[in-house]
C-alpha cells in the first residue's frame, strides 16, 4: 500500500506498523518525532499503530536553527 | 548602598528554570557541527536553540545529530517555530517538539509574516500563543519591538517577551532603543532581544537597556571567526550586564572636570 512519508510516496507491506516503517527507514534509536494524519504519536505507540493506505506521516529531527 | 547582586548569584529566570548565563544561541548556519559546538562552549550559553525539520529519509546510518552535539542533558534545548507563517504550523511545530524532547515544554514560538523581512505576524503570534499556554508550553515569545504587543504576550501567561532589535540575520543592531526600554520598564517577565544583533557592542547595549537576555545566531555563526565572537559576545553580555546593574553616570551637555579645582600651584 502507499502512504505519504514528508511529502514522498512510500510503499510499505499491508498491515505494516507504525515501528516496521521506522525500521524500515533506519530511524530506529534516533532521536524523531512523528505526526500521523495531523496528530502526534508518542514513541511508545509505535509497535502497536498500524498503518493504513494513503496515511500522511511527517517524522521530523532537530537540525540547526535561530 | 548594598551592590547590587552580580556574578554567581545574578541569575536568569525563565519559567522556574534558572541560568547563569544570559546570552541564548542559535545552531543555525555553521560551517559544520565541530564549529557548532566550539562556538556554543565559547560562548557560555546554557539555552540553545533548535529547528524542527523533516528528518532525511534514506541518511547513513551513524551520520551525526545535532542534539549529540549539543546534548539534552548538558543544555537546555530551546526549539523554535522558524519557518512557521500561520498559528496553525507553529502550534505542529510545538507539539512535535515536545514528544521530539520527551514532554519538553519550554518553546520559542516565531510565527512570521513573510520572508523578505522575517517580520513576526503579530496577530497570528498572540493567536498561537494563547494556544500554547492553554496546553501547558512555557512559551519565550519572539515579537515586534511594540511595547503593547509585549505587554499582551506577558499578560497571557508567555514566561519570556523577545522583542527584535532588528530583523533576522541582519546584524544592523538595536534600532530602537526606547522602545525596548519601555518594554524592559513594563515587563514582569524576562525581556530577550532576539534577532538583529551585529556585534558585541549590540549585545552590550541591550543589556545595558536593562535586557535579561540576548538571544543571536547570526552575528556569531556567520563572522570570520564564530568561536571568537562567541567569546566576545559572552564578555559583552556580563559587561552590559554589569553596566546596568552598576548604574550609568548621568549624560551632561558640557564638561566635568574630573581633577579638584583647588590646590592648583600657580
Amino acid at each position: 500500500m502507499q502512504i505519504q512519508v514528508n511529502g514522498a510516496t512510500e510503499v510499505v507491506p499491508e498491515q505494516s506498523t507504525l515501528s516496521q516503517l521506522i525500521d524500515r527507514l533506519r530511524l530506529s534509536g534516533k532521536r524523531v518525532a512523528v505526526e500521523l494524519n495531523g496528530e502526534i504519536v508518542p514513541r511508545s505507540a509505535y509497535a502497536a499503530r498500524p498503518l493504513k493506505e494513503n496515511d500522511v506521516l511527517e517524522i521530523v529531527a532537530a537540525i540547526g536553527g535561530g | 548602598m548594598n551592590q547590587p547582586a552580580q556574578g554567581p548569584s545574578d541569575l536568569l529566570v525563565v519559567g522556574g528554570r534558572s541560568f547563569r548565563s544570559r546570552l541564548l544561541v542559535g545552531t543555525g548556519k555553521y560551517k559544520d557541527f565541530d564549529e557548532t559546538r566550539l562556538a556554543i562552549e565559547a560562548s557560555g550559553a546554557e539555552i540553545v536553540t533548535v529547528a524542527i525539520r523533516r528528518t532525511n529519509i534514506g541518511q547513513k546510518a551513524g551520520e551525526p545529530n545535532l542534539l549529540e552535539v549539543i546534548p539534552p542533558s548538558r543544555y537546555t534545548i530551546l526549539p523554535n517555530t522558524a519557518g512557521c507563517y500561520t498559528a496553525d504550523d507553529a502550534l505542529r511545530t510545538c507539539r512535535l517538539a515536545r514528544e521530539l524532547l520527551d514532554d519538553h515544554r519550554l518553546v520559542k514560538l516565531e510565527v512570521l509574516g513573510d520572508p523578505k523581512t522575517l517580520y513576526p505576524d503579530v496577530p497570528a503570534t498572540l493567536e498561537a500563543a494563547k494556544q500554547l499556554v492553554k496546553e501547558g508550553f512555557e512559551v519565550m515569545v519572539y515579537t515586534t519591538d511594540d511595547p503593547i504587543t509585549a505587554k499582551r504576550l506577558e499578560e497571557m501567561g508567555c514566561v519570556a517577551v523577545m522583542p527584535l532589535a532588528a530583523p533576522i540575520g541582519s546584524g544592523l543592531g538595536i534600532q530602537n532603543k526606547y522602545n525596548i526600554l519601555t518594554i524592559v520598564e513594563n515587563a514582569r517577565v524576562p525581556i530577550l532581544v532576539d534577532a538583529g544583533v551585529g556585534t558585541a557592542s549590540d549585545a552590550a547595549i541591550a543589556m545595558e537597556l536593562g535586557c535579561d537576555g540576548v538571544l543571536m545566531n547570526t552575528a556569531i555563526a556567520e563572522a570570520k571567526h564564530p568561536v571568537l565572537m562567541a567569546s566576545a559576545m559572552k564578555k559583552a553580555i556580563e559587561a552590559g550586564r554589569e553596566a546596568f546593574l552598576a548604574g550609568r553616570m548621568p549624560r551632561r551637555r558640557y564638561a566635568s572636570a574630573s581633577s579638584p579645582k583647588e590646590g592648583l600651584p600657580f
